[in-house]
This record gives C-alpha cells, structure tokens and sequence, in this order.
C-alpha cells in the first residue's frame, strides 16, 4: 500500500471537524510556516518539492507561484480552484467533503507564502453541501485563531472566503474563474496579462487546485524533500486518482506517483479490475479532455514499457500513442461501450460548455456534435470520419482558452485508435444500431518495437 | 426574448437582505458584482427560479445595469429562467454516468413521472432535466435536487421510485441555503 | 532611450512604438499583409480577440528570446516585441487556420445577402471573398433568431450576428446606459435586451455602423437600396451633440442614409449622433465637402461614383455614356 499524504485521516471518524482534524496533527504546517518560515521559504519548499498543479495543465506550482507580481501597495490574491467539473474527475469534492480542513490548512499556508490577505475558495455552484461543510470549517479555524488577524500572533492576517460559482464547466479555465468570481460570464481572458500580473480585480493572483492546495501542507509539515522522494522523476508526490467506468471499486485513490496502470486498474487495492468480468477496451486516464486510449496502448507504451501512472509515462509517445495525466480523471471502459457514442456524448459536452466568445470552439464544437450525432445513429458518411479531424485541427490551438484543445483531442483521439469502429458504424448502421462494435483487436499484444522499426 | 418583464412582484425580506449585506461584505469596497451570483442562488433558493423582476432588483441592489444580470443569469446553467416544479431532478448525462446508465435513469423519470425533460408535472412538483458532468462520476449514475444540491448516487429504478415518492410525501417546505 | 521597436511582417520591418499590436503594427505598414479583423475595432477598448481571424505566426518572439510563440495568436492582442518577425500570409499554417476560421463564422450565418442592406460594405462577405473557401461542408440546419426591432430606428437580425461584441463595447463606451448584451452562451448565445425594449440614447444608431455584419441595420435605410447604387459624399453640419462630420449616401438627389466617416479598415472615424443619422437627410442640413474616398476593395467602389472616366461597359455604349455623364452632373450639382 502507497503512502498516503492527503488522505491518510480520512476514515477517522468526525475528521471533518477542527477537534478530530487537530488532534490528527492538523494545522501544524500553520505553525510551522508562520513561526519558522518567510513567505519566500515556503514558496521554496514548494518549488523543490517538484509539486505539479493538480487541475489539469500539471504546470509546477511552485514556479506559477515564483511569477507573482508583487508590486507595493497592491493587493495580492490567491483563489482555490474547486470548480472540478472535468468529466470523470470528482476527487476535489471527496476530499473537501470529508477533509475540509486540509483544504483550509492549505489555504493558510498558500496564502501566507503568496502574501495575500483575502483569499477565496471558488465552488462550482453545484457543490452547495461542500460549500456548507467549507464555511463552517473556516468559522472553527477561524475561532481556533487560524484565520482572521494577526493570525498565531504572526503579524498576518487572512480572511477566507467560499465563492459558489453556477454551472459552468469554463470556469475552471482560471481566467474564466476569475470573472466569474467578479460577477461576470465566464469568458475567458485573452492572455496575457496573466493572472499572476493582473488577475482578480485587475491585481496579481493565483490560482490554484483544490488538490495542489492541500497538497502544501504535507510538503511543509514533512519538508520537500520528503514529498520528492515519492514518484519518478519529475512526477514527485501522491496523486488523487477519480476511478469511474465499468470497474470494480471506482472511487478516489490517493496514489504514489509511478505506480503502473495496470497495477490501478487491477489490483484489489485500487479498482479490482474490470466489473461484470470483462475485458477493458479504452481509458481515458486524465478527465474527459485528454485522448482516450486503446486497452493495449494505455497498459504499455509504444515501445513495449509498462505504463505508469506518472505525467511522463502517461504523455508517453506524444499524441501519436500516448496521453496525459490531465486532472487523474480515470475512466474505463469495458468491451460492450461504444466509442463513437462516448466521443458524442463528450462532444455534448464541450459544445453545451463552450462560452461562445471565440469562433472555432463556439461553431466547431456544435458541428463536430451534429456530424458525431449522425454517426452514432447511423446516418453517417465515410467522409464524416475526415471531416472531424479536420474540424478539429481547426479548432485545436486556435481559440482563447484550452477548452478548444479539449474539445478537439477526445474527437481526434478516439478516431486515431478506434476508426475500425467509426467506420463500422457507417458501413453497417443498422448493425451498429443493434449491438456494439466489441472489443475488436484493441486488447491485443502490441506489435513488438523491433517489427515497427526493423533494423534494415 | 421576453415580451414584457414578469409581474409578479418581488419583495426581499429582510432576512434575505442582510445575507445580501453579508455576502457583499466579502469583496473590496466597489466590487459588489462578485456578489452577483452568490445572491442568485439565494434568490432561487427563495423563489424556485428568478424572474426577470427579482434580476432587477438584484441589479437595484447591487447598483448594476439590469442587462448585467440577465447576461450572467442567462450564461450559467443553474438559474431557472422559468417556473420549475417544486424539486428539480437533475441527472448527470455525461460519460461516465452514461456508460453506467444514466439515459436509461432518464427514460425511467420521464415514464415515471409523465412529463419531457423541461416540464413540470401537473401537481407542481417535479420538473427534470439532464445535466452536464456533476463530478460524481465514481457513484454514476448520480443525480442532484437544489436548492441544498443533495446528490443522489448510484441510482437504479428501485432508488428513484423510493425517492419520488419520498418526495410526494415530504409536505414541509425545502431546506434554504444559509 | 528610443521607445520605437522594430518588428517584421511577411519580410517587412517597421519602427513602431511599443506597446503597439502587431495587427496595428500591420496596418502601418498597409496592404496584403495587414490581418483581417471582425471583432477588434481599435476605438472600442477591450474590443479584440475573439473571431480569431487575424492570428498570425511569431516565429520570433523578440531579438532577447528568440523562440518562436508554441500557437497561432490574435494579432489585434499581441503587443510587437523589439525584434519580432510575423508570418501572416506568408505562413501557410495561419492560411489554413484562417481559412477553418472563416468556414466556421459562415456555418451558421444565413448567407442572405441578397436581401441584406449590409450587402456590399460586409465585412464577412470580404473575409469569404479573400480568405474562405468555395463551398461549405456544414450540412446541418442552420441557428436561426427572430428579427426585432430595438427601437423604432435599429433592426437586430441575430442570425447573421457573429458575436464580435462590438456593439456591447460601444453601447458601454459611448453610451450611459447599455441596455442590450450577449445572453445565454455557446452557439445559443446571442445580442439581446432580454425583456423586449428599445435603445434609446443619443448614439444609440452607432451599434449600426461598428457592427461588421448586417446584425444590426438602419431601419430608415432599410431595402431602401443597394449601397453600391449610392453614392457617399462626406459633409457636416454644425451639430449640439456630436462632432457633425459624416457621410452622406445620396441616390440621385435623395439622401437615403447618413453614416459616420469610415476609413479603409471599416472603422468609423469619429462616432455621430442619432439626430444626425437619423433625422437629417435634407441637402441644404448639411455643407457638403466631396466624395467620400472608399477602399478599393469595396463594391461600393465599383460604381466609380468620383471620377468621370465611367467604365468599359459604359464607355463602348454611346446611349450609356449620356445617362452616365447626366448621373455624374446630377451628383455633383449638390
């Protein structure tokens, strides 16, 4: 069993109150931050600590933090990322659920290396219990004199606030946040200015993870180094992994960085293998924008590794054959589901949460639904297969923010790995109206290296 | 477009308006807007949709243009521009729920309850509709009822029988947000 | 120290002052390498970025950090770097990218210009022209609005609308009182007041002329004609509200539509008051000052409204050539 950093407490009953939390060794890394540390030595635990931003992007957090304007007379923000909303990601609202003063505990931290004295956790409105659960762990660390003035009798002050956003999966696009935390639609911003120089009401901000939050208090209480130990390479820590699909145990694991795949999905630790006795066909490893994989290819990479659960490893052969470890939205799927029908169903998505500000995403994304649509039902075109990777590159990189790019991937990459069956679906569509496509040949053996590239 | 505003008038009690002072009260001085759609969801929760009447005076509260909060209310999901039943289904249609059921969970509703997604049954109290992804893929199929967002998880046809008619039997009025 | 930097676009270096876009870096150096734009409007702040029609390539970010930038970018929001060099339609890649943008500003518009009073001053019908392709390969219905009237002198046709926010940006900027705004979002967002009202305010009538499509027309113009049967001329008139100067659109001795002065990127040069736009359409309103010169690329241009050499057509046809000269005498008698 890996170690566990993040959720180590989280069966100890009534951990989400202060007392149970405190007596857990809770809010140590307050005190240690603000008695034996300066705002520049946390940002530095956290810098070598090699933590990556947990939303998403995996942009090392200690850097992002590094870039902080911090013009005189200004004021300062850091603002939490709970919007989670990436189809098949729902760590963040577990651990907030039952850990929610890990999540303050962080806060504290984060907010004390960053200088910033009002900080904000942005909800999306659909997590009304968690921004219950949030406001009454604040009002406890705030009367245990964690929160509020001269905090721990350190001279600094921060006031924590929860913000409900509305329903918008764009708001987790941090400058889509940041309007939205001001009132506003959620367009996203034409960057730059990055938030880091003019985020949150026109002043330097950041903007954080859930998870990349909470992550701070253990690289503080047990020092970076220590956190670095754990992973491979530039993977260093534990992970929540968000398991659904057609699996045996889905839920969220916190997992040490480098595990293999395999070893995720089988193993009676983590998800006990695939449910109904199965056969896995395809996963999609980080969140519904990352591309989706064959069977064979997300247990082994191209060149016959065991793949791993590590940002490299996953991203291993590039889009070409690889993935990412985007937010560890980990979604399986077994041999009875129907790759053109889950594409459809994701592209639904993307065209029912674009802002509609930028032209690519706002008409891409609907046409790309409507030719996807067809096809499912069996009114598709050979043609359409072409047409859809072309409309994907060009909404790919061309639009304001990455919901473009993550719109098009799951489109492209389904098409990449599993055109047999997008084709099937239009040579026999009364076939594919009546049952599924199957497991066909996308568990098989890769080829071996050495016959995709003989020597001479 | 509407033709004409709505006519039922709204009148904040004051009991609301000090959770507005409240919430105003977490941002610098002139940046009452982020206030705006904190206070939505508290007028919902209230009224059980917002009206264009209730946006304006939202926009008289928080000295915004009207056209503000129409364009902020319109923009996300979760306001209810028309009347609703008194519980709102909300079932995630989104990949993973899908792959375990939820489009089978709707078909069962909409039989259940005779209505299409959108429409209130005749008694008033149930509308449903499909949402996008609620971040509970790990207990798929899921579904949520506002104002208190509960979730509902793992859902089978003996749940969701159980759970309307739990709900036809609840008389008291719904829980408020705080 | 110089505040001038030196950028270069397709092969051509310019000294501009920093802080300057590269669109508008672009643009002082003029001709086929200046970037189309439908949504920025340089007199509209925060206007830009969005249709996404003018991204261009760096592939030089600066001559400090050379690499070039990972993705296509919206030249109207790029500020130019010291040493910056910018493919535009030298890049094929920014071709293609701006030929996929055009097709998906026209899947969804209704391609009525026929029966469009925008017909021939579009910006959208010259981005198709220059950069589209033939034919479209959206198969689907088409997203289709209500016509209203916003007011009893503006008509929105949301269904040619491509959401460039101009006309929210003007009624914010110009305007004391925006009454209308993008609602709803995606591909069902739209220009709307929500509850049915008119724009009212003084510069209201300026929506019509920033907006780059025939979303939103003069209502007193409306099928009155086709623009490039009209011939502008450019007047003023000693004006209470405004600065007075405009463009006056005679056919024959009629004035049948007042704009502001546009210049060769479309962009009205000083913004006017309805009273002007709306309710001075007598000669004798207004001291006439000329033609009015329009861009070559325009149709309007192609009726040859100033100058006397008439076209080749006109010119071999003996009876053609007498009504055309009485057509110019009549226009320039004013």
């Amino acid at each position: 069993m890996g170690r566990k950093l993040l959720l180590e407490h989280i069966n100890v009953p009534g951990i989400n109150s202060f007392e149970v939390y405190r007596q857990k060794g809770g809010y140590r890394a307050v005190e240690k931050a603000l008695k034996t540390l300066t705002p520049d030595e946390v940002v530095e635990e956290v810098k070598k600590s090699g933590l990556r931003g947990r939303g998403g992007a995996g942009f090392p957090t200690g850097m992002k933090w590094s870039f902080l304007a911090k013009p005189d007379g200004v004021p300062r923000y850091l603002v939490c990322n709970g919007d989670e909303s990436e189809p098949g990601t729902f760590k963040d609202r577990y651990l907030m659920t039952h850990i929610p003063h890990l999540l303050i505990e962080g806060m504290i931290v984060s907010s004390f290396a960053l200088g910033a004295n009002t900080s904000y956790i942005y909800l999306r409105g659909e997590m009304m219990p968690q921004i219950r659960i949030l406001e009454k762990a604040i009002a406890e660390a705030k009367n245990a004199g964690f929160l509020g003035k001269n905090i721990l009798g350190s001279g600094f002050d921060l006031e924590l606030y929860v913000q409900p956003g509305g329903g918008a999966y764009i708001c987790g696009e941090e400058t889509a946040l940041i309007e939205s935390l001001e009132g506003k639609r959620g367009n996203p911003r034409i960057k730059p200015p990055f938030p880091a120089i003019s985020g949150l009401y026109n002043c330097p901000t950041v903007v954080n993870n859930v998870e990349s939050i909470a992550a701070t208090v253990p690289i503080i209480n047990d020092g970076a180094d220590e956190y670095a130990k754990i992973g491979i390479g530039r993977s260093t820590g534990t992970k929540l992994i968000s398991a659904s699909g057609n699996l045996n145990r889905p839920g969220v694991y916190e997992i040490e960085l480098g595990i293999p795949v395999e070893e995720f999905i089988y193993s009676d630790q983590y998800c006990g293998g695939i449910a109904n006795g199965k056969r896995l066909k395809a996963v999609v490893a980080g969140g519904s924008s990352v591309p989706i994989l064959p069977a064979n290819l997300i247990l082994k990479t191209i060149n016959g590794d065991n793949r791993l659960m590590t940002y490299e490893s996953l991203a291993d052969g590039g889009f070409a054959s690889g993935t990412m470890l985007g937010s560890g939205g980990f979604v399986a799927y077994d041999e009875d589901q129907c790759i053109v029908r889950n594409t459809w169903n994701f592209s639904r998505f993307y065209h029912h949460e674009s802002c509609g500000q930028c032209s690519p995403c706002r008409e891409g994304t609907g046409w790309m639904e409507k030719v996807l649509h067809r096809l499912e039902y069996g009114h598709g075109k050979l043609s359409d297969i072409d047409l859809l990777v072309d409309v994907s590159k060009k909404i790919e990189g061309n639009t304001i923010c990455p919901l473009g790019d993550a719109a098009a991937w799951p489109v492209a990459s389904a098409i990449r790995h599993f055109r047999d069956e997008f084709e099937w679906h239009v040579t026999h569509p009364k076939e594919a109206m009546e049952r599924n496509y199957g497991l066909a040949n996308y568990a098989d053996p890769l080829p071996k290296p050495e016959d995709l590239h003989p020597v001479n | 477009m509407l033709k004409i505003s709505d006519t039922e008038d709204v009148i904040f009690s004051p009991e609301l308006l000090s959770k507005f002072a409240e919430i105003v009260s977490r941002y610098p001085e002139g940046r009452q807007k982020s206030a705006l759609l904190p206070i939505l969801h508290l007028v919902q929760a209230q009224y059980g949709w917002v009206s264009s009447i209730a946006m304006d005076k939202v926009a008289d509260y928080l000295e915004l243009k009207p056209i503000e909060v129409y364009e902020v209310a319109t923009f996300y999901t979760m306001f209810f521009l028309k009347p609703q039943g008194k519980y709102v289904l909300e079932v995630c249609r989104t990949g993973p729920c899908s792959i375990v059921g939820a489009e089978r969970i709707m078909k069962y509703i909409e039989n259940k309850l005779q209505v299409k997604e959108g429409e209130v049954t005749e008694d008033g109290l149930f509308s449903w509709r499909g949402v996008e992804c609620l971040a509970a893929c790990g207990m798929a199929p899921v579904l949520q009822i506002g104002p208190d967002y509960t979730y509902y998880e793992n859902l089978t046809e003996a749940k969701i029988d159980e759970l309307i008619d739990s709900l036809r039997l609840k008389t008291v009025d719904k829980p408020q947000i705080n | 120290m110089s505040d001038k930097v030196k950028v270069t676009i397709d092969g051509i270096s310019i000294d501009v002052d920093a802080g300057t876009s590269i669109l508008n870096a672009a643009r002082q150096i003029g001709g086929d390498i200046v970037p189309p734009a439908m949504c920025y409007y340089s007199k509209l702040q925060g206007s830009g970025g969005k249709c996404r029609t003018c991204l261009v390539k760096v592939s030089k970010g600066s001559e400090k950090d050379p690499r070039p930038m990972p993705k296509l970018v919206a030249s109207c929001r790029t500020t130019v770097m010291d040493g910056m060099e910018v493919q535009n339609i030298t890049s094929p890649e920014v071709v293609e990218a701006r030929k996929g943008v055009v097709e998906m500003l026209l899947i969804n518009h209704p391609l009525d210009c026929p029966v469009c009073d925008q017909a021939g001053e579009c910006h959208l019908q010259d981005l198709a022209y220059e950069h589209g392709s033939e034919a479209t390969r959206y198969e689907f219905e088409r997203r289709t609005f209500d016509r209203i009237d916003i007011g009893d002198k503006i008509q929105l046709h949301m269904t040619r609308c491509i959401l460039c926010y101009r006309c929210v940006f003007t009624a914010d900027q110009i305007t004391n009182n925006r009454v209308h705004g993008i609602l709803g979002r995606g591909d069902a967002a739209e220009i709307s007041t929500y509850i049915e009202k008119a724009i009212e305010n003084d510069f209201s009538g300026n929506i019509i002329d920033v907006c780059p499509v025939g979303a939103l027309t003069d209502k007193t113009f409306r099928f009155k004609n086709r623009v490039w049967f009209t011939k502008p001329v450019d007047a003023h008139r000693d004006c209470p509200t405004c600065s007075g100067k405009v463009t006056l659109w005679y056919k024959g001795e009629d004035v049948i539509r007042v704009t502001a002065r546009k210049d060769e990127y479309g962009e009205v040069e000083e913004f006017i008051c309805n009273t002007c736009r709306f309710d001075k359409k007598k000669t004798n309103e207004w001291v006439i000052e000329g033609p009015r010169k329009i861009a070559n690329h325009s149709v309007i241009s192609a009726n040859h409204y100033e100058q006397l050499g008439p076209p080749p057509v006109i010119r071999k046809n003996p009876a053609l050539l007498e009504a055309n000269k009485e057509q110019f005498e009549r226009s320039t008698k004013l």
